[in-house]
């Protein structure tokens, strides 16, 4: 017999009991619908951490240089830990050699931050992510601003008491009211708000417009670098290529600087966004493990069903086994016949977990920060696991079927 | 259905023993079954039953056989085995010029498939498919396209007058209806012998005698048929008749001779 006929019976014999195929086979699909589910959100997320996340945190074509990494690809010992907190500072008379030593057309930004208490006449006192930056921290960023201007030259050069702020400090301090030219006291010191920066979303529910900036060289220098201590120095290149180059003529500065002998290692890091999205897929591969693990309980006990079901369809089935070896099936015939059969209604069953899993997930973006996305090869992957569970789930019965001796089998009623 | 023709001729019981004489020889291309010295026993929980103690049979090509006997003579166990749905415990069989005694599961299941038209009593048609479906099941195994199978599934309906009634399925068929499906069905292979198994057990008289006489207009067209039954008038049909008694043949002769003795 023809794979093809096997295949036409399959459907047959599913069209004939659609009820109780719907049943046998809904392990698998609620397995199914779960494992894509779990897939298209954990997608959802990677595409969000690279395209929106990471571009948000670190700027294209850049890395940072820092005294220590702040995103930290797992597995730090308390050691290293403990090492890091020993290194020396990024100090501000180091950013002079560091931006002399970069390639042309490299540009740079110095920042430094920290919780802030932050006052208008308008709104409760609150702290507030404050930021010092250098001039081309909002080029580097690709950040603009939605209402006012960004500084100017000479407020960098004079660090005037200038703030440009995002979107929620503009809400909590001026609700209903044009910010431009009024005042907000931070730590005390009266700053004049000349710009409102562009929304910056938010991810997992974490909003990314609680901030403000000023110039680095405005009184606020006192809370975020005292000591002229630097949290970093962003080096954009001009383009990929070049970020490789920029990173050795840094890191060749940064030795020199703090006299390292060739044997001892960097005591300062370099983080790139590779660095950062090698975190996020450590996090990924647990996500996938633990969302992978739970659906595979449901397809275990989907295949379980669809085990059952199959011996109890050859039991019932028996004299039509008997007769058709008896019109010249051979036990492959048999076996592929049952095989066939149980594949058949467990991939129809993972179709259906595909499409509702899609629809679940669809759902859970949508009444949740949690991202989505519908990767095609995920139907792929939910129609094959179908089947796998369909042809785990149809050997025994199907060899069971197949060994039936033909004389007894016609025999029974 | 084709003409009735003249009756066709009979082995003779000279021929007969001596093709069942020539051990461990291929039978000439005119015997179609022989048996030599067939025995069939069970293990029935350590109790060994002989249901077949040597048993020599020898059917040439066109002859119209009944195989009779009371319930335990072995008749089933040898219809089983002369099916090759069952293989001897010792003894050779001889399917068309091929030993099939030795045979392993799937060759015989080949055998069946191109030699062996099977007849039952209880019909043994499945009951989801059609007329037609149930016709065309032998060639699905041997392999035939879809065209093909249903052309001559269509073609073996003609020959049993059902053409019909193709679409219909067997609930939808009366008893006799259903036994001619059963009998296209074994008839589309061309299979080398039709193997009957009480055909009529499960008809009334009326329709019994309907279905004797598709038997016995193949059997004048020079199909092969062998009949196993209990019933002595059915038996009366085939041209002779081989009586088992205990495992062994007890009488293998002309029809004539059979109704004399059984006083029909």
């Amino acid at each position: 017999m023809l794979l093809f006929d096997a295949i036409r019976l399959a459907f047959a014999q599913l069209r004939v009991q659609k009820l109780k195929s719907f049943f046998t086979a809904l392990g698998v699909m609620i397995g199914v619908m779960f494992l894509i589910t779990v897939v298209s959100i954990v997608a959802g997320m990677g595409n969000y951490m690279r395209d929106d996340l990471l571009g948000k945190l670190i700027a294209i074509n850049s890395f940072e240089l820092r005294q220590r990494p702040n995103i930290n690809v797992g597995g730090v010992t308390d050691a290293e830990r403990r090492s890091w907190r020993t290194r020396p500072h990024i100090y501000d008379y180091d950013l002079p050699a560091v931006a002399d030593a970069l390639a042309p057309g490299t540009l740079w930004a110095s920042y430094s931050q920290n919780g802030i208490n932050v006052e208008s006449a308008y709104g409760t006192p609150r702290r507030v992510t404050a930021y010092g930056v250098s001039d081309q921290y909002f080029t580097i960023k690709r950040m603009g601003v939605a209402l006012g201007r960004l500084p100017s030259p000479q407020e960098y050069a004079l660090g005037s008491p200038v703030v440009v702020i995002g979107k929620d400090v503009q809400d909590h301090f001026f609700p209903n009211l044009n910010p431009l030219g009024r005042q907000l006291r931070v730590d005390g010191v009266p700053y004049t708000v000349i710009g409102v920066a562009e929304a910056q979303g938010s991810a997992f529910g974490m909003s990314f417009d609680g901030f403000l900036v000023a110039p680095d060289r405005a009184p606020i220098r006192r809370l975020l670098n005292p000591h002229g201590v630097v949290d970093a120095v962003m080096v954009q290149s001009a383009s990929a290529a070049e970020i490789a180059d920029n990173e050795e003529r840094v890191r060749e500065v940064m030795r020199a600087r703090h006299h390292l002998h060739p044997a001892e290692p960097d005591d300062f890091a370099l983080q790139t966004s590779d660095s950062a999205l090698a975190f996020w897929n450590k996090i990924q591969h647990y996500l996938v493990l633990a969302g992978v693990a739970l659906p595979a309980i449901g397809l275990v006990v989907g295949a379980i069903v669809i085990m059952n079901i199959m011996l109890v369809a050859v039991a019932e089935r028996t004299r039509e086994i008997g007769i058709r070896k008896a019109l010249g099936a051979r036990r492959t015939d048999i076996l592929r016949q049952f095989l066939v059969e149980s594949t058949v209604l467990a991939m129809v069953g993972a179709s259906f977990g595909v499409a509702l899993g899609f629809a679940f997930a669809k759902i859970i973006s949508a009444l949740s920060p949690l991202p989505a996305a519908v990767e095609i090869w995920s139907v792929v992957l939910g129609v094959s696991v179908g089947a796998g569970v369909g042809i785990v789930a149809g050997v025994y019965p199907a060899s069971r079927a197949a060994l039936l001796d033909p004389i007894a089998a016609l025999r029974q009623e | 259905m084709s003409q009735h023709t003249a009756e066709t001729p009979i082995s003779s019981t000279a021929e007969r023993a001596a093709v069942v004489s020539e051990r461990g020889r291929a039978p000439e291309g005119r015997w179609v079954i022989v048996t030599r010295g067939i025995q069939r026993h069970y293990d029935m929980g350590g109790e060994i039953v002989r249901a077949l103690r040597g048993v020599d049979i020898a059917i040439a090509r066109n002859e119209y056989v009944a195989i009779m006997g009371p319930s335990g003579s072995g008749k089933s166990t040898l219809m089983n085995v002369i099916g090759c749905l069952d293989t001897p415990t010792s003894g050779e069989y001889w399917l068309n010029g091929t030993l099939v005694s030795e045979m392993s599961d799937d060759q015989l299941a080949r055998i069946r498939n191109k030699e062996i038209g099977f007849v039952f009593q209880t019909f043994n048609l499945l009951p989801r498919a059609t007329a037609l479906h149930n016709v065309e099941l032998p060639l699905v195994y041997a392999g035939v396209s879809a065209e093909e199978r249903h052309r001559r599934a269509k073609q073996a309906l003609e020959r049993v007058q059902l053409e019909s009634r193709m679409d219909h399925r067997p609930n939808e068929l009366s008893g006799g209806q259903r036994q001619r499906v059963a009998i296209a069905r074994a008839l589309v292979n061309n299979p080398s012998i039709l193997l009957a198994d009480e055909p009529t057990g499960n008809l009334d008289s009326a329709t019994s005698e309907e279905i004797m006489k598709v038997f016995e207009e193949l059997a004048n067209t020079g199909q092969t048929v062998i009949m196993v039954t209990h019933e002595p008038d059915i038996a009366a049909h085939a041209r002779r008749v081989v009586v088992l008694r205990d495992g062994l043949v007890a009488t293998d002769d002309r029809r004539e001779a059979f109704t004399e003795r059984a006083g029909l």
